[in-house]
């Protein structure tokens, strides 16, 4: 029965149609990026830019995006910085501790999986303002890093399950406190969530929108998302350098993509994805 | 030997369950209490009673809101569940064109949704954009036409989304033992029948799993909308999530826009139970590949 398969003719034509539904769009961004106004209000979207050049991506930089890009590293960063230091010892005690203050508490957070963040967004203003958060990046990342938190623990209790107790146990042996337990057996264990949880919550922060848009103001604390959303209103008809800005938004995570395609990928859909 | 205090005190997990407590369980609570306010945003919420929910009842507005909100992540998820199972089971083969291919598939998963919706507002503006291109077949207004708009944004997320759920096929069907698919071989089963016959039943769990997922951020979409039609043209894509908003931040009735969110909440929270129950299940299967 080491007959070769039949190639599978439908298939590979709905590849090859899915191919061109992603990858035109895409080709249309750079493109348009690319283009002068002129070239852009009389060409074809679809040619390739006349007299290509960098004149948008040059008025973009201008404009403010070094601190959108800024306040976007900011968020991200104090977002997974805070979901790892509370994610990890948390799957610690959830699978180590006979505390059931710890077991109920897991469960809570478990329900908050598909709490919708948009559906809470008002009470959330109301208590960033009233610890006189509002129009800080610390507005943003706290309750990002909060509605994170429940896939985090998740990821992180799971991989930490498969954990064999005499592991622990040898810990106990050699007189190891929970604390040292913590960093010398349960950190390098659980490494990859560590990673997987890492991608998960700065893919989220990153690209973050509602919680900049109602819980920010001013130009100074701006992100990135945001930043773009202004700049549609700012070019106005100058469409290619609104494209140019959307572009230059890909890119550091477009980079992030080239170097660890792997990792990004299985943190994706760790958790849902076993 | 006393084993008890070499386990982690409930004080580890202290962190996490505060932190998710003050942003994310409180505000639950809260929404139901401001649902029952008079507030505009700055003053202290005053008490109102149930005057915001019989309002809602009789808000042709809220209900017409609601039903584009069904409407869309029906649209949504029937679009999104059969392409994305078939490229992930397409995408799972080891051959080297299927690689390419799929890391192409999956770059979408990259660009922010503000970035996809500026994307396709300009890629579909009917001057400059893919009309321009194709002029020969005068393609329709796609975000200008009330009838056309609600379609084109199942589309424009469903662009967006289809990647990562073709993701998630794709890591299941690679888990799908290949001795299933020698034996139907074997047993002369046509292509077709061993994709319905073994791929299909083993999907089963991660086709659920992907249902909630697509169902718990449809019924939430909001950057989409508001940046690709702003709701428009006219009421015609002013879903639940966007009614909201335009209640809350830009009319500044937040206490109205609180009772929208609670019924947000109530859908949201139904799919978490169910969701719950598919958690339980993975928690299991994964201590039994453990072992």
């Amino acid at each position: 029965m080491l007959r070769r398969r039949r190639p599978n003719v439908m298939a590979g034509v709905g590849a090859v149609l899915w191919l061109v539904v992603v990858a035109v769009p895409l080709y249309y961004l750079v493109a348009a990026s690319l283009r002068g106004s002129e070239d852009y209000l009389s060409g074809n979207p679809l040619a390739l830019p006349a007299n290509p050049t960098l004149e948008n991506y040059r008025s973009v930089l201008a404009g403010g995006f070094g601190r959108y890009l800024l306040n976007n590293i900011i968020v991200t960063a104090g977002a997974v910085a805070i979901v790892l230091a509370c994610a990890v010892p948390a799957a610690y005690a959830v699978t180590r501790s006979s505390s059931r203050f710890v077991q109920r508490g897991f469960t809570l957070l478990l329900m908050g999986l598909a709490i919708p963040a948009q559906a809470t967004i008002i009470p959330v203003y109301l208590i960033i303002t009233n610890l006189r958060l509002y129009d800080t990046l610390l507005a943003v990342i706290l309750p990002t890093a909060a509605f994170a938190l429940p896939v985090a623990t998740l990821v992180m209790t799971n991989s930490l399950r498969d954990v064999p107790k005499e592991l622990y146990e040898a810990q106990e042996i050699d007189g190891a406190g929970p604390l040292r337990t913590l960093f010398n057996l349960v950190l390098p264990l659980a490494k990859p969530a560590v990673v997987t949880v890492g991608i998960y919550t700065a893919l989220m922060a990153w690209n973050g929108f509602i919680f900049p848009l109602v819980l920010t103001q001013s130009a100074e604390t701006r992100t990135l998302t945001l930043g773009l959303w202004e700049f549609q209103g700012q070019f106005g008809t100058n469409v290619p350098g609104l494209l140019a800005a959307v572009t230059l938004s890909v890119l550091p995570i477009f980079v992030v993509y080239l170097v660890g395609r792997r990792f990004l990928l299985s943190g994706l859909t760790a958790g849902f994805g076993r | 030997m006393s084993t008890v205090h070499q386990r982690p005190s409930l004080w580890y997990a202290v962190p996490a369950f505060g932190f998710f407590g003050l942003f994310a369980a409180l505000p639950m609570v809260l929404v139901l209490y401001l649902s029952l306010t008079s507030w505009q945003g700055l003053e202290t919420p005053a008490f109102l009673g149930l005057e915001n929910w019989s309002r809602l009842l009789t808000d042709p507005a809220a209900r017409e809101s609601l039903g584009l909100t069904v409407l869309f992540t029906a649209l949504a998820w029937a679009v999104q569940t059969p392409v994305a199972l078939l490229i992930g089971v397409w995408s799972a083969g080891r051959q080297r064109n299927r690689a390419v291919l799929g890391s192409v598939f999956f770059i979408p998963l990259l660009l922010s949704t503000a970035a996809i919706a500026l994307l396709w507002q300009s890629l579909l503006n009917p001057n400059f954009g893919l009309p321009q291109a194709v002029s020969a077949f005068s393609l329709p207004q796609f975000l200008g036409d009330p009838r056309l708009a609600l379609y084109t944004v199942v589309f424009v997320v469903s662009w967006q989304y289809i990647p990562f759920h073709a993701l998630l096929y794709q890591g299941a069907t690679r888990a799908i033992p290949t001795t299933m698919y020698d034996a139907a071989i074997i047993d002369g089963a046509s292509r077709f029948s061993r994709f319905r016959l073994i791929t299909l039943p083993q999907l089963r769990y991660t086709i659920v799993t992907s249902s909630i997922l697509m169902v718990v951020g449809s019924l939430t979409t909001f950057d989409t909308v508001l940046i690709l039609t702003g709701g428009g043209p006219g009421t015609a894509t002013r879903i639940a999530p966007l009614y909201m908003y335009d209640t809350g931040f830009v009319g500044f009735e937040m206490g109205y826009a609180s009772t929208i969110a609670v019924l947000l909440l109530v859908f949201g929270t139904t799919v978490s139970l169910i969701m719950m129950r598919v958690t339980r299940f993975r928690e299991m299967r994964s201590q039994q590949e453990g072992q």
